[in-house]
C-alpha cells in the first residue's frame, strides 16, 4: 500500500484502503491565509460552532497581500483578526511574526512526520517533503474542518518516483521536480500521490525536498511525500519536534506508475511561459532579456536558497536596468540571512530585499510586471498574467539559475558566472 | 436552480484552464460573488463579462481548474452568472470547489469536442444530457447521483449540511 495511503488508514482505524475509497477522517492541521481563510470562516460561521474543534490546530497566516496591499485587504486581515481573537486561535501569524506560510509552519514546528494536515491552499502538499500527508482543498472544506475535525477524502493512488544518481553542481530539489513535472505534464499525477523513494533522496536537502513536494501540485498530485530520513530527523530537531528515521521502502504493489529519475542526467532546468511542465535543461533555454528576477516564494525562499543565490552573486552587479526581488521566507530566514552577512552580499549587487510575503508570486504586490516584461522566478507558477499584465511573461528555476541570470540578464546556467 | 435544465451559448476555452485566468489574484479581496464575477476571465479576455449573457456554459479541454485552491474561481463563474462549465477534465480541487459551492460541472471529452464556441446548448442535469442545439449533437452523461442534485439545488454544501441538520 502507498505510504499515502497508509496514513490515511491509520487515521482512521484501518488497516488497509484501496484506491478510490472515500474516508472521513480526523486532521491534525487545519490551515488558511488572508485569501482563503475569509471564505471559510463565513462557511465556519454558518455552521453555528461555539468554537473551532481545537485551537492549537488551526493555523491562520497572513502572508499573501500583507504588510497590507490596499483597504480591501486591511479589511480581510482585520476580518481574520477579530475572528482569531475571537476563538483563541493559538497559531495566528500577524505583523512581524508572518512568513510564507509552507517555510512557517515547517520551521515553527507543526508539521510532524505522519501528520494528516488540510489547509486552504494548494500548495500545502509541501509538508509531504517531512512526511506528513498534506493536501490543499477549498474555503467551504477547511471551514467545515475548522468546526469538525474532519475531512473526506478518497484514498489516492500512487506514483512511485525513484530517484537514484548524484545531482551535479547547482542542481537541487527544484530542478527535480521541474524536471518530472516535465515528465508527466501539469495534470499527470491528478487525483495521485507522488511518492519520492530511491538512494539519490539522500542527496536532496530537506529545503530541497520542501521546494520540490510544493510543486506536486503543478502535476495535479494530491500531495506528495518524501521518507524520512536522517536529514529530515536533523531538520525537524531544530524545529523542537522529535521524530525517528522511518525509510519504508515503496512496497510492491499499489502503484499507479513507476517513474525513473537519474539525478545525473538533470541539469538546471527552466520551465517556460505559460506551464510549470514546459520544462528544459539551462542549456536549451531561449536567450531572453530579464526585466525582473525574483528569488523568494514558499518553493525557493529558504535558507539553502538565500545561500546559494548569494554564493553566485558575491561581488558581482546585477545587470544594468533590470530589478532583482529576494524576499526571505520567514522572519527567522530574513534574520539569519542578515547574521551571515547575505543582505550585505544582496545590497552590493544591488537587489531589493523584501519582508517575507507572497507579494509577486501571485501578482500580488511588491513586482508587478507590465504588459510585455520579462521575469525569472523560483516560484511555483508561470501562468499567463500569474505575475501581473497578462502579456507579461514568467520563466521558472531554481535559485542559482536566477541568481546567475540576475547578474547577466538573461537565463544563464550558473556555471557560467562561477 | 430548479428543474436543472439550463439555456445559454457556449464559451469556448482551451485546455488547463487555471485558476489565475478564471479570477486574477488581484481581485481575491472581496469574497462577494458578483464583485468577483465581474473580473471573470478578465486576464483572458477584458471583455469576457461584457460579451457573455447569463445561463451561458463554459466549455474547456483538459484540465479545467488547475493552479490554486482558491474557492473564489467557482464562485467567480457562478457570481457572473454562468450555469454549468463542461470540460474533457477538471483539476481535483475545483472540482470539490465547484460541487461545494453549488457550480455545476460536467466532464465530457465528447461534449467538449462537439460543442464550437457560440453554440447553443441545452443541459439537463436530471436527464444526464448536454444538447448542442446548433449543430444538433446530443451527448449523455451519467446523471448525479440524487444527494449531489440536491446539493446543487441546495446552493452548495453549507446549505445541504444546515438543511439535514434541521
Ligand atoms: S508564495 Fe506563492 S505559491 Fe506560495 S503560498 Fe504564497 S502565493 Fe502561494
Amino acid at each position: 500500500m502507498s505510504q499515502s495511503r497508509k496514513i490515511l488508514a491509520r487515521h482512521v482505524g484501518r488497516e488497509l484502503l484501496e484506491p478510490g475509497e472515500l474516508v472521513e477522517a480526523p486532521v491534525d492541521l487545519v490551515l488558511a491565509n488572508d485569501i482563503t481563510a475569509p471564505l471559510a470562516i463565513e462557511v465556519f460561521e454558518k455552521l453555528g460552532r461555539e468554537n473551532v474543534f481545537d485551537r492549537d490546530k488551526v493555523v491562520l497566516v497572513l502572508d499573501h497581500f500583507t504588510p497590507n496591499r490596499d483597504i480591501a485587504s486591511a479589511e480581510q486581515c482585520a476580518f481574520i483578526r477579530r475572528f482569531a481573537h475571537k476563538y483563541g486561535v493559538n497559531h495566528f501569524y500577524d505583523a512581524g511574526e508572518v512568513g510564507i506560510e509552507h517555510v512557517l509552519l515547517p520551521e515553527e514546528g507543526l508539521i510532524k512526520p505522519g501528520n494528516l494536515v488540510v489547509g486552504a491552499d494548494s500548495h500545502t502538499c509541501t509538508y509531504g517533503a517531512l512526511g506528513a500527508f498534506a493536501t490543499g482543498m477549498g474555503s467551504t472544506d477547511i471551514g467545515a474542518a475548522m468546526a469538525t475535525g474532519k475531512a473526506w477524502f478518497r484514498a489516492p493512488e500512487a506514483i512511485n518516483v525513484n530517484v537514484s544518481g548524484k545531482p551535479r553542481r547547482w542542481v537541487g530539489g527544484k530542478d527535480l521536480i521541474l524536471f518530472l513535472i516535465g515528465k508527466l505534464g501539469v495534470d499527470g499525477a491528478t487525483y495521485r500521490s507522488l511518492e519520492f523513494s530511491g538512494d539519490g533522496i539522500s542527496r536532496i536537502s530537506v529545503d530541497g525536498r520542501l521546494s520540490a513536494a510544493n510543486m506536486a501540485v503543478e502535476a495535479g498530485a494530491k500531495n506528495g511525500l518524501f521518507p524520512v530520513d536522517g536529514l529530515t530527523v536533523e531538520y525537524l530537531r531544530e524545529a523542537g519536534v522529535t521524530a525517528e528515521p522511518a525509510l519504508s521502502e515503496p512496497d510492491d504493489y499499489g502503484y499507479a506508475l513507476e517513474v525513473d529519475i537519474d539525478l545525473d542526467g538533470i541539469e538546471p532546468q527552466v520551465a517556460l511561459p505559460h506551464l510549470p511542465s514546459n520544462s528544459v535543461g539551462v542549456s536549451e533555454s531561449p536567450n531572453v532579456k530579464l526585466d525582473q528576477v525574483v528569488i523568494g516564494s514558499c518553493t525557493n525562499g529558504r535558507m539553502e536558497d538565500m545561500r546559494l543565490a548569494a554564493e553566485i552573486m558575491r561581488g558581482k552587479h546585477v545587470a544594468p536596468g533590470l530589478r532583482l526581488i529576494i524576499i526571505p521566507g520567514s522572519p527567522r530566514i530574513y534574520r539569519r540571512s542578515m547574521d551571515e552577512g547575505l543582505f550585505e552580499v544582496f545590497l552590493e549587487t544591488g537587489a531589493i530585499i523584501s519582508p517575507p510575503t507572497c507579494g509577486p508570486c501571485l501578482g500580488g504586490h511588491m513586482g508587478i510586471l507590465a504588459s510585455g516584461e520579462k521575469a525569472l522566478s523560483t516560484t511555483n507558477r508561470n501562468f499567463a498574467g500569474r505575475m501581473g499584465h497578462r502579456h507579461s511573461e514568467v520563466y521558472l528555476s531554481g535559485p542559482a539559475v536566477a541568481a546567475a541570470s540576475a547578474i547577466t540578464g538573461t537565463i544563464t546556467d550558473p556555471g557560467e558566472i562561477v | 436552480m430548479s428543474g436543472a435544465v439550463m439555456e445559454g451559448k457556449a464559451h469556448k476555452l482551451g485546455d488547463h484552464v487555471n485558476t489565475d485566468m478564471i479570477i486574477s489574484a488581484t481581485y481575491l479581496v472581496t469574497i462577494d460573488p458578483v464583485e468577483l464575477g465581474s473580473h471573470l476571465l478578465e486576464s483572458h479576455d477584458p471583455e469576457f463579462v461584457a460579451k457573455m449573457s447569463p445561463g451561458d456554459v463554459l466549455v474547456g479541454g483538459v484540465n479545467f481548474g488547475s493552479g490554486s485552491s482558491r474557492e473564489h474561481a467557482p464562485v467567480a463563474i457562478k457570481g457572473a452568472g454562468i450555469s454549468c462549465v463542461i470540460a474533457s477534465s477538471f483539476a481535483r480541487i475545483f472540482y470539490r470547489n465547484a460541487i461545494n459551492v453549488g457550480l455545476p460541472i460536467l466532464e465530457s471529452a465528447e461534449a467538449s469536442e462537439a460543442i464550437a464556441d457560440g453554440d447553443d446548448i441545452k443541459v439537463d442535469l436530471a436527464v444526464g444530457t448536454i444538447e448542442d442545439m446548433t449543430n444538433g449533437k446530443k451527448v449523455s452523461f451519467p446523471a448525479y447521483p440524487e444527494f449531489m442534485q440536491r446539493l446543487i439545488d441546495e446552493g452548495g454544501l453549507i446549505n445541504y449540511l444546515l438543511k439535514q441538520d434541521a
